[in-house]
């Protein structure tokens, strides 16, 4: 569903296909990810983990490991600045800056399996790992709790003492493992509820997932002799990653400079940092440069993953399918330091529909789990699981197409969300009639197979961004960005560049930028680099596009005003002089007489970032003797503003579809009765692969170009893994015969279900 | 840990490395040959990151010790495109935006060779099989394998012209 006139705008470059620019470094194996680094002298880092769930430190002592031949530094929580405090803005969350030190290594306590505890830098890889065995460290071994209602349930193990939950008044006398409790509400829902025509109820339950990039964490630290030191790093920010660094140091943030490495995924997963701190801690105590890569079982032990729920959730309805009144309750796990994206669940749950009186109540949670971390959309999924859920259950009920009901309830430009906010630019419904017309939702079902729809929302966020566009001497462009680019985002900030200035695409380049090189910049997160990143990019194009209009009237010796600007070329329209066009080419060679070199740097807070929407479909089989489930066709609508490069806006709605299927179907984080991980590797930690997929098609909605854009753009990254929790269960649930309410849909759920175990 | 001299020939070159211990062939490749563009995703033979070619046959880099590449045939990312020349899954994975951080990329892309060549016109269901044993995370597999079936094509016809 592009412009129905096919013209696209009028643009040349934006909506057209081009190879990115670091295409050919990505195929060839040039590409340089966070443990590609090579330096003289470098050293090996390891991490010594915590074996157990909940323990008291009692003792580390390194004395064997120090008398180790090869072994140069070891260190522990005590060479991290104690006193580190306050809150780093990450995006979508802040960072209390102290959690991210005790979760880097354990200051008193060890707060759940794989939780850092000390860390060695040695001469090989063998060293490293022989002097991790030597560092011998007393445990007291603690009572601990890993599922959510449990640590909420009185008389839990209680993994901090000083936490008080906020959000409730009075402050609570006694600790407890529930951080805070958040509340949103409007209207009377309790009382819609009592006398609603239909009411909906359900209680459902997500598992932990991991972000499951397949990049392990990397980095490279160099201290320097006069304390000016380097990072290599794969993140989602490398601002963030000097920052923390710095902060958990007590560096001044000019003695830092991080380098961003190439990133093999992160999906919200690589906006905090593990590494970087002990690596320069390490290579701070030693004088030599570290490197510390984790292994896929650390990555899956210590990092991510994101929370696991519980959800309840009760929908009032009228007869003609409107939804009056929602109430919920949503607990989900933070891991071991405070900080799930409950709250955006609760802002999330029904932003979709508007629905008058709502009552949301969120707990942060912590448990002895790795501490969570950002995933694609976090925190959304799971709410939007129970209520499309429930949805679905009401369709039901009135015998009404899911499609029609959601259009129905769906959200409208002007309506007032929860959280305060107006929706503009909202595609909702025409997404929805995108999916009704698409010829999937008409198509016929094989027999054993049932189709679910389900839709999801999410915010997308703008703010700080900073970027360079500098004019080569011979008149190609380079754009300086401030953001990894995790998923082809150089094809989108130098389609815009080349569109602004009206140069071809392969004359326009696009590198990601250290710390020292580019202005600041949020992280590579909330969806956010096309749309802030994106607007930094053609806000310093068009400066240079207003210099280069200025330095042609100079040459011309003519009003900028008569100075014409279309297709990278400037045209005098002052009809008494008689002056060839002036290509950029042709003002870039005289650059040095018209008052140098042609450049523009932007550093901006982008403002008007538009909520995205999606709808999904999928049609699913389930195999009755082992109770697996197949996917036998999935389409994936997206409401995207407009689409800068639609191949790589089409590839986050199917990477985001696949996402949400096997969070959907298989994967789970598994615990022992001891708190163990069970299942802390790929080969047990089930993701889609591609004999467990079909295509996934895709439909880009583009009737509301997001105006707050000079290109139209919205996020497109996150929204795509809302919806298709819903949707697989939504289909499931006939198969089985009743409402699936636990996710993982594994094959054991499946077979229970169907009465066969 | 001691090391014995293995001779091998990478990418159609003869190479000369220390390997010994525990050292897995990726750890060779990776350290001694400095040839990175094979990745590391997991270490244990599950996400097929480090797919290379060992005498015209698939394998997971990182579950082969590096000792038994002496007197075998390697091939990696690195040698794929001829002459500065891509390959055409390479060039394919391009124009389809197949990629989307690039990590998983150099292994797919070598499995994907491993299939062409011994099966020149797969269906999309021998794909899909075949390349199980790499994990992307970021596609949800649609533009990879619509890239090694147009490959396949393209492969095809050049083989017809010539």
């Amino acid at each position: 569903m592009s412009d129905p006139s096919g013209s696209n705008g009028g643009y040349r470059v934006i909506g057209s296909r081009p190879v990115r620019p670091d295409g050919v470094d990505k195929v060839t194996g040039r590409a340089q990810f966070g443990a590609d680094f090579h330096l003289p002298g470098l050293l090996t880092g390891r991490i010594k983990r915590s074996p157990h769930a909940h323990a008291r430190i009692v003792r580390i002592d390194t004395a064997a490991a120090e008398r180790l031949a090869g072994v140069k530094a070891i260190v522990t929580a005590a060479d991290f600045d104690l006193e580190a405090a306050g809150e780093i803005e990450a995006g979508e969350s802040a960072s209390a800056i102290r959690d991210v030190a005790a979760n880097c290594l354990a200051r008193a306590k060890a707060l759940y399996q794989g939780h850092a505890v000390a860390a060695v830098a040695a001469t090989s890889p063998e060293i490293a790992a022989e002097a991790i065995d030597l560092i011998a460290v007393t445990y007291e071994v603690l009572p601990h709790v890993i599922d959510v209602d449990e640590a909420m349930a009185p008389g839990a193990p209680v993994l901090h003492d000083d936490m008080f939950t906020r959000g409730v008044s009075p402050r609570p006398g006694t600790a407890s493992n529930v951080a805070q409790r958040h509340v949103m509400s409007r209207g009377d829902a309790a009382g819609m509820l009592a006398a609603a025509d239909i009411v909906v109820e359900g209680r459902y339950t997500t598992a932990a997932v991991h972000q499951g990039y397949i990049e392990p964490h990397a980095c490279v630290a160099s201290w320097g002799a006069d304390g000016q030191s380097l990072i290599w790093s794969s993140s989602q920010g490398q601002f963030l990653v000097r920052a923390m660094t710095a902060r958990i140091l007590n560096i001044p943030l000019s003695d830092l400079k991080v380098i961003p490495a190439e990133i093999g995924g992160g999906f919200g997963g690589k906006t905090t940092v593990y590494l970087e701190p002990v690596a320069l801690a390490l290579s701070r105590k030693c004088g030599r440069p570290v490197k510390i890569v984790m292994s896929r079982e650390e990555v899956f032990l210590a990092s991510g993953p994101t929370s696991g729920s519980s959800i309840d959730i009760r929908l009032a309805a009228r007869r003609d399918g409107t939804i009056t009144a929602a109430e919920m309750t949503l607990r989900y796990q933070a891991g071991a330091f405070p900080g799930s994206p409950v709250h955006l669940g609760c802002m999330t749950a029904f932003a979709c529909y508007d629905v008058e009186h709502l009552s949301l109540i969120g707990y942060d949670v912590v448990s002895n789990r790795p501490k969570v971390a950002a995933y694609r959309a976090p925190g959304a999924p799971m709410a939007a699981f129970a209520v499309e859920s429930a949805i679905d259950d009401l369709a039901r009920q009135l015998s009404m197409d899911p499609i029609d009901l959601r259009i129905r309830n769906a959200v409208r430009d002007g309506a007032k969300t929860v959280y305060g906010a107006s929706v503009r630019s909202c595609a909702l419904v025409e997404t929805l009639e995108a999916i009704k017309s698409h010829p999937h939702y008409s198509a016929p079902l094989n027999p054993g197979q049932a189709r679910g729809v389900a839709a999801g929302f999410w915010f997308n966020i703008g703010g700080e961004s900073s970027a360079a566009v500098h004019i080569d001497e011979d008149g190609g462009a380079t754009v300086v960005s401030s953001n990894p680019d995790i998923g082809g985002s150089r094809a989108a900030m130098a389609m815009m560049a080349a569109e602004t200035l009206g140069l071809p695409i392969e004359r326009v380049r696009c590198t990601v930028a250290d710390t020292a090189s580019i202005g600041f910049s949020g992280s590579t997160g909330g969806s956010r680099v096309t749309f802030a990143t994106g607007m930094a990019v053609t806000e310093a194009a068009q400066k240079v596009v207003a210099d280069l209009r200025r330095r042609a009237a100079q040459i011309w010796e003519c009003d900028v005003a008569d100075v014409a600007w279309r297709d990278g070329v400037a045209t005098c329209l002052d009809p008494a002089k008689t002056v060839k066009p002036l290509s950029i080419a042709a003002l870039a060679a005289r650059s040095a007489k018209t008052g140098g070199p042609i450049a523009a740097e932007v550093a901006l807070n982008a403002q008007g970032a538009a909520a995205g929407y999606g709808v999904h479909v999928c049609d699913v089989e389930v195999d009755p003797e082992t109770g697996r489930t197949s996917i036998v066709r999935y389409t994936a609508a997206q409401d995207v503003g407009r689409a800068i490069h639609p191949a790589y806006v089409e590839g986050q709605l199917q990477g985001g579809a696949a996402q949400g299927v096997g969070w959907a179907l298989n994967e789970e984080y598994v615990y022992s009765p001891e708190g163990l991980l069970q299942n802390a590797g790929f080969l047990d930690y089930r993701m889609p692969v591609a004999s467990d997929l079909p295509m996934i098609d895709t439909v880009l909605v583009e009737t509301k170009p997001n105006p707050r854009h000079p290109y139209g753009a919205k996020g497109v990254g996150e929204v795509s893994i809302v919806p298709p929790l819903g949707a697989v269960s939504n289909a499931l649930s006939q198969i089985v015969g009743r409402r699936m309410t636990a996710l993982p849909l594994s094959p054991v759920r499946v077979l229970a279900a169907l009465g066969k175990i | 840990m001691s090391r014995t001299v293995v001779n091998a020939v990478v990418n159609g070159e003869a190479v000369t490395f220390l390997g010994g211990g525990g050292q897995s062939l990726l750890d060779a490749l990776r350290d001694e040959l400095r040839l990175t563009g094979t990745k590391e995703g997991c270490g244990t033979g599950d996400c097929g990151a480090c797919s290379v070619i060992v005498d015209g046959r698939l394998v997971c880099a990182c579950l082969m010790l590096a000792p038994e590449a002496e007197g075998r045939r390697i091939e990696t990312i690195e040698g794929l495109a001829e002459n500065g020349r891509l390959h055409p899954l390479q060039q394919q994975f391009l124009e389809q935006a197949a990629l989307q951080c690039g990590f998983c990329t150099p292994g797919l892309l070598m499995a994907a060779k491993a299939l062409l060549d011994h099966t020149p016109d797969p269906t999309e269901s021998q794909v899909r099989y075949w390349l199980a044993g790499n994990i992307c995370r970021c596609t949800g597999y649609d533009k990879v394998i619509r890239a090694v079936l147009d490959a396949a094509a393209q492969l095809r016809q050049a083989e017809k012209r010539s």
